[in-house]
């Protein structure tokens, strides 16, 4: 790895954490209505949308109800998304006449963009319309991630209040979360990348003639090149700080018109990790005590930053069967150099290393280079991050639910050690908690193996990997990693859009989203119902590197061992391979 | 519940699926209108393509710009796309080769390693730039096509060569229709 590599994974880093602290502490105002300005000027519209849906603000639902809530609000969600794609030919705004979309595929892509993984069957611009896009995707794009913010908050609410069963109302913590949180977000981010030139029109196609015409397959001149246009800045700026991931182009954040500059690549790389960052410190204002707040951060910082130093390092060091041809992968002042099969040339093995550990980490699964394409190790990196459960940093509040989970069987694990009821923030830790949590830690690990060991018997599932060998197993592998923990990426290659992968990943999903979420609110309204127990002598104390690296050891720990084996039949073996080359 | 959920998924619709995009396109339009139309260049009179979208240019005289993975034709914008080859793959390694040799045949005697980029297909088989050292290889091919000095064509590379924003994020690059246009622009 170079200087310049050293240098830039700093300043991103210390970048995102300047930008998450003062945005923790914003998102909590705008959680309760109070965001100087945009509270103001948002609050009438908010109020106004409680007394059209018959809302009433003050409601305080038990875990059930506000579970119920949930998946009432987004079962809707997924009907209107699946209507839309089925109706897109009666719909206006399809410059390019688009059929509708197969059923199969329009299922998935509902289920994907509802449960926050973004995973995609279908072909960007060459399957869906502007208006689908728009009033489809991108809506759902906005409310999967208010939908994690809130169940955040509810969780919050299970541990900081005493006696009792009200966790809050769904529908503010979703409005609010929506209008105040991620609405000027995505406002501020999708300027800043229309000024950059990502397009941002009510369709059309852009056509302009080709400076040097080449024949197609069959011998014909082509002499123009056309591209859609549509709405992609507004899309973009939620897919990325929404850790939704799901592009308006096929080639997502690698496209020119997704993410033309190195500037843009920056801000929507920054994006992907900044709302999950920041939720660290609006739980610690939550909570009161702002010490959590920096143990839960760092501790998802000491896991990410080795394994992005690890993913550019191996993509910077480049092909070695490349090398064998005559090619200079050298990084040097006239080029970025390493491994650039997948990646573009304004961004180079660096950037892409940084955005592939980022998109990973955080459940987002945006692209800036074809992961696909990953040299061995700069692709096992990212795979584990998805499996470790995308608690690191992970989706926009399901994130940092998902490390509230190992927090609990950390102060379990610990517990054991000393020999005491295990507590955190004062609450007790008991048999149903640790149950439910474990409950919601291993349901996607095992539709994750599951799935890829499904996936290797039945022929017509195997048969869908591109690539032959020990890749072909790790586009398996990654696309059930990727389903089961809503990340959305992929290994490109794979045919994901026949009857098994499309099902297969539609129960991944739903699993890795509502298995995880059911359990979490239950343990939400377990943990409301209980007194806090005043901190004494032998309490554990839940902040301090002591207890960041316990956490970051159980993580570690649970994520090695389910999934080593299995990486080691994939990533693994390739890299040796490619090494005796 | 049923009232809830039908109104606030409609509002929300409406809000987060026309007005907010409705918004971004109407600031876009008044502050941005170039770059949010696709940030389309002329030569002349007529426009000649984005300065964002690279374009195939398989000419001797021309630029050559990166290998495209679009399936139906190169730099294919209804499709993007890119390879999905992985690093151990037979076909990646074929197509590299093949790629180095179609070089090397254009520019016999020019035994120089190939800058990597010049011979990998992009992310997006869209890309618009190649590597400073990718354009600095092609310029005897072009100097000989065209007749013109090869010092000439040197410099009109180094004088498109973009830098790393801050030094650091980014890599150092050259837009191939920018450069290609600037070649036309020499005569020959």
């Amino acid at each position: 790895m170079t200087g310049a590599a050293y240098a830039e994974i700093a300043v991103f880093f210390g970048t995102l954490t300047v930008l998450a602290v003062p945005l923790g502490g914003w998102i909590g105002r705008a959680m309760r209505g109070e965001a100087p300005l945009v509270g103001r000027l948002l609050g009438p519209v908010e109020r106004a949308v409680y007394r059209l849906a018959g809302v009433d603000p003050a409601e305080e639902m038990s875990w059930r109800r506000y579970a119920a809530a949930v998946l009432a609000f987004n079962g809707a969600g997924l009907l209107l998304l699946y209507a839309l794609q089925r109706l897109q030919p009666a719909l206006p705004l399809d410059p390019g006449r688009l059929a509708a979309v197969p059923r199969d595929v329009a299922v998935n892509t509902a289920v994907s963009f509802v449960t926050n993984t973004n995973w995609q069957s279908y072909g960007g611009e060459a399957t869906l319309s502007p208006l689908v896009q728009m009033a489809g995707l991108a809506v759902q794009n906005f409310l999967s991630a208010a939908t994690g913010i809130a169940v955040l908050a509810a969780l919050t609410r299970g541990l900081v209040r005493r006696s009792t069963q009200g966790l809050g109302s769904f529908w503010v913590d979703l409005t609010r979360s929506t209008l105040h949180v991620l609405l000027p977000l995505s406002l501020g981010l999708a300027l800043l990348l229309a000024g950059q030139g990502v397009v941002q029109s009510f369709g059309g196609v852009g056509r302009w003639p080709l400076r040097d015409p080449v024949p197609d397959a069959s011998g014909r001149p082509v002499v123009e090149q056309a591209i859609p246009m549509g709405p992609v800045a507004s899309q973009v700026a939620i897919k990325q700080l929404g850790t939704n991931g799901g592009g308006y182009y096929a080639a997502n954040s690698t496209h020119p018109f997704e993410n033309p500059t190195p500037l843009t690549n920056l801000a929507e790389a920054l994006a992907i990790l900044l709302v999950p960052a920041a939720l660290c410190f609006t739980f610690g204002g939550w909570v009161g005590d702002r010490r959590h707040a920096w143990t839960l951060y760092s501790a998802m910082l000491v896991i990410l930053v080795p394994l992005t130093m690890a993913t550019v390092a191996a993509e910077q060091a480049g092909n070695p069967a490349i090398t064998a041809v005559g090619v200079d992968e050298q990084p040097g002042p006239l080029q970025a150099g390493g491994n650039m099969e997948g990646k573009e040339a304004r961004l180079g093995p660096v950037d892409a290393g940084i955005w592939a550990a980022a998109t990973t980490a955080a459940s987002n699964g945006s692209v800036d280079a074809q992961h696909d394409s990953l040299t061995p190790l700069g692709g096992l990196w990212p795979m584990w991050l998805m499996q470790l459960g995308e608690v690191v940093f992970g989706g926009v509040g399901s994130g940092l639910y998902g490390m509230l989970l190992f927090v609990v069987v950390a102060v379990f694990v610990s517990g054991l050690m000393v020999g005491r009821t295990p507590e955190y923030l004062g609450k007790k830790i008991e048999a149903r908690e640790i149950k439910l949590a474990s409950v919601a830690i291993l349901l996607p690990s095992a539709v994750v193996l599951g799935g890829t060991a499904l996936a290797c018997l039945v022929p017509s599932a195997a048969a869908a990997a591109a690539n032959p060998g020990a890749h072909g197993f790790s586009e398996l592998l990654y696309a059930f990693s990727s389903a089961a923990n809503n990340n959305g990426s992929a290994f490109g290659g794979l045919t994901a859009d026949g009857p098994f992968w499309t099902r297969a990943t539609d129960v991944a999903m739903l699993v890795g989203r509502y298995g995880v979420l059911v359990p979490v609110l239950a343990m939400a309204g377990a943990l409301a119902q209980k007194r806090t127990v005043p901190p004494s002598a032998g309490t554990l104390p839940t902040h301090g590197p002591l207890f960041a690296g316990l956490l970051v050891g159980t993580v570690l720990l649970v994520g090695a061992l389910t999934f080593l084996p299995a990486l080691a039949l994939g990533p693994i073996v390739e890299h040796l391979q490619l090494h005796s080359w | 519940m049923i009232r809830a959920v039908s109104v606030l998924l409609a509002a929300f619709t409406l809000l987060l699926g026309g007005v907010y995009p409705a918004v971004v396109t109407g600031l876009s339009r008044v502050l941005f209108p170039a770059q949010a139309t696709g940030s389309v260049v002329s030569a002349g009179a007529r426009p000649a393509g984005s300065a964002l979208v690279g374009q195939p240019f398989t000419s001797p005289r021309y630029f050559w710009s990166r290998p495209s993975a679009t399936t139906r034709v190169p730099y294919d914008g209804l499709a993007s796309a890119g390879s999905n080859l992985g690093p151990t793959s037979p076909a990646l390694v074929a197509a590299v080769r093949r790629r180095v040799e179609a070089l090397r045949t254009a520019d016999p005697g020019n035994v120089a390693p190939v800058p990597v980029d010049l011979v990998t297909a992009s992310g997006s088989g869209l890309d618009p730039h190649v590597s400073p050292a990718a354009a600095l290889y092609q310029v005897r091919r072009i100097a000989r096509a065209r007749g013109l000095p090869p010092d000439r064509v040197r410099a009109l590379v180094e004088a498109h060569v973009e830098r790393p924003l801050l030094g650091l994020f980014g890599a150092p690059r050259v837009n191939v229709l920018a450069l290609n246009l600037a070649l036309d622009g020499l005569g020959q």
